[in-house]
């Protein structure tokens, strides 16, 4: 990334409340025209991190720069950043257009063409009936759209998203997802979305950067983070994984050779950082098993079935590993053609698609 | 009836106390008001409707002390309630900036506290203040002590007005680019406004009848209306005092009127 095409870079960033360290040594860079998301559990420092990006939180150690600009001096309302709070925080006592409008007044704009400008953007998240409503009249799909509409206006360079779908009922939360997604690719304005709910991220990142307790996981696109987790936290809190203990024998052109308390042996890509003799764990998502009542390759783990789990699209089935703990195993309900389902008892081996293990650095 | 037995209205009596409650509350008003258009000098014997006692408030022997006590009065009570609604909407701004602080409730309390304080320890407190800095005792004296102890009273409807203002709307007018000071007059004031209207009539109407702590720190000759009124009676009751204070009540209940109607409307956005 060359420098004037990163909208938000973040270096070293620490923040401390008395003696408590909300966020630990973070550093991020955060491309022009991305959708990036924040994503980690309850309490891990999302929210602290864009308030400080907003300028509502002063950075205890660190830098900020927004295109190349340090910002750490300057106040909420001189920053080209705007937020959708995660409570909405729409003006109560203005109407819709008044709400939408107000940014572009306190940037000097006349009243009339703030208005104006106001009416196009609720005519961007389809709310222009509304135009003359209080907010408080207005269902929570709603209010969300004009929180949107209202950041938005005023073009920020950066948009700051906290949890915005939280208080949408499920069927709403997807429909808004989408929605969102196409109104960063038509504004090209940079979005910093924040969640919890990994699934969420995965559907509408570029990329995503996994906090947990104010430390920086990983960052990656979807498909790394899913695919190649870093760590055990990444592994365990994106989808569902198992996880095995495993021993590295002998690492030789870009493979590992590991094996199980048991003896048993397993091959894997090898990891940069996990070296021969170490013990890690190895990550496979339950997608990528397969079960079989015949050893298909010397890879296979023994087992036997204990319960199978019917979820609509898929059946989920429940493997008592000879080696190693319960193992999920995922059929899509689609493949039931050609994947037989065994019956709790059975005895059966569970083989997994080539490159489905991946080695987990703690 | 088993399934109204938890109903109030059930319980036998209930009917007859209730309005003996409303008696012993509005029969000494509604007495004071009818005897006010008493056309008889005496203030027991009814002899027909007259606004003479009216007349004489304003042009009688005594209209000038009157005149010049409810001059003292109303300008006290404007300016105190003024003043201490500034003071009041001030501090709730800054409980509103802090968000959720450690302290909140301790400050809350010492702001509210002295309502429970009685008036009569404020009283011989305020004096004990304005004796020991030698400050002359006069229109001054009770200014100040009016300011001092309406502050709780307008802060009161403020403060139930500020539970429903969070802290996001304030960083939500700042991340849009609004000044601290437009933040304040465009989001956050129109907001508490109704409790601030509120609150100053409160204060007003505290200020304006209050005898208690005026008594102690007026100065010689100085007199508010409750004083005046107060100074009046004591040389005999008469139909004019009544008249005084029925129209006194008419400005109390217009002022709790507005109030209300205020609060009303901010309920139905
Ligand atoms: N003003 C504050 N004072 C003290 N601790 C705070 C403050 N704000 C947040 N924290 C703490 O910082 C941590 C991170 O909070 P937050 O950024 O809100 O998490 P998230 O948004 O990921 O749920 C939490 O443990 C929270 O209790
Ligand atoms: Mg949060």
């Amino acid at each position: 990334m060359e420098n004037r095409d990163i909208a938000i870079d973040v270096k070293n960033a620490v923040k401390r409340y008395g003696t408590f360290t909300a966020l630990k040594q973070i550093s991020l860079s955060i491309a022009d025209n991305e959708f990036f998301t924040l994503l980690g559990p309850s309490g891990c420092g999302k929210t602290t991190l864009l308030r400080m990006i907003a300028g509502f939180e002063d950075v205890t150690e660190g830098t900020i720069h927004l295109y190349g600009e340090e910002i750490a001096n300057l106040p909420p309302n001189k920053r080209p950043v705007n937020t959708v709070f995660q409570n909405y925080a729409l003006f109560p006592h203005m109407d819709v257009l008044e709400n939408v409008a107000f940014g572009l007044e306190m940037r000097g704009w006349s009243k009339r063409d703030a208005k104006a400008k106001a009416g196009q953007m609720l005519e961007l998240v389809q709310l222009t009936q509304f135009a003359k409503r209080k907010p408080a009249q207005l269902s929570g799909g709603q209010q969300q759209r004009v929180a949107l509409a209202r950041a938005l206006a005023p073009e920020p360079k950066v948009l700051l998203l906290d949890e915005p779908l939280s208080a949408l009922d499920l069927k709403l939360r997807k429909a808004m997802q989408l929605e969102l997604k196409h109104l960063q690719r038509e504004t090209g304005i940079t979005f910093i979305f924040v969640t919890h709910d990994q699934e969420e991220a995965l559907t509408m990142s570029d990329r995503i950067a996994v906090m947990s307790a104010g430390e920086l996981q990983q960052l990656g696109t979807a498909r790394e983070i899913y695919e190649t987790p870093r760590n055990t936290f990444v592994a365990d809190f994106i989808g569902e994984t198992n996880l095995l203990e495993v021993s590295v024998d002998k690492i030789a052109e870009g493979r590992a050779t590991c094996h199980l308390g048991g003896g048993h042996e397993l091959t894997c890509n090898a990891v940069e950082g996990i070296n021969v003799g170490a013990k890690v764990r190895m990550s496979l998502r339950p997608e990528r098993l397969f079960i079989s009542d015949a050893a298909t390759e010397s890879e296979s783990l023994k087992g036997r079935v204990v319960e199978n789990i019917f979820a609509g699209t898929d059946i989920t089935t429940i493997v008592d590993l000879a080696e190693g703990p319960n193992f999920s195993v995922r059929t899509s309900n689609s493949d039931r053609g050609n994947r037989r389902i065994f019956e709790p008892g059975n005895d059966v081996f569970v083989n997994m698609e080539h490159g489905a293990a991946r080695l987990l650095i703690d | 009836m088993p399934s109204n037995s938890f109903d109030i209205k059930s319980y036998r009596g209930f009917q007859a106390i209730t309005i003996l409650c409303l008696i012993i509350l509005y029969a000494p008003l509604i007495v004071v008001m009818i005897y006010s258009f008493n056309a008889s000098k005496s203030i027991t014997v009814w002899e027909g409707l007259s606004l003479r006692w009216y007349a004489d408030v304003f042009t009688g022997p005594e209209s000038g002390k009157f005149k010049l006590a409810a001059w003292n009065s109303f300008l006290i009570a404007t300016i105190a309630a003024t003043v201490a609604t500034t003071i009041a909407t001030l501090a709730a701004t800054g409980m509103i900036r802090a968000g959720k602080f450690r302290l909140r409730n301790l400050s809350y309390g010492l702001i509210s506290l002295p309502l429970m304080v009685p008036e009569i320890v404020t009283a011989v407190a305020t004096l004990i203040f304005f004796n020991a800095i030698a400050f002359e005792r006069g229109l001054m004296t009770i200014l100040l002590a009016h300011i001092a102890f309406c502050i709780p009273f307008a802060y009161l409807p403020i403060s139930a007005r500020m539970q429903g203002i969070e802290d996001s709307y304030e960083q939500a007018a700042l991340d849009l680019y609004a000044t601290k000071r437009q933040a304040f007059t465009k989001i956050l004031m129109p907001l508490m406004m109704p409790g601030i209207i509120s609150g100053f009539l409160l204060a007003f109407i505290v200020s304006l009848d209050d005898f208690i702590i005026t008594n102690f720190v007026k100065g010689a000759g100085v007199e508010t209306l409750p004083t005046a009124i107060f100074g009046a009676v004591k040389q005999g009751i008469k139909p004019n005092i009544m008249a005084i204070s029925t129209m006194l009540l008419g400005v109390s209940v217009v002022m709790v009127t507005i109030s209300y109607f205020i609060s009303k409307k901010d309920q139905k956005s």
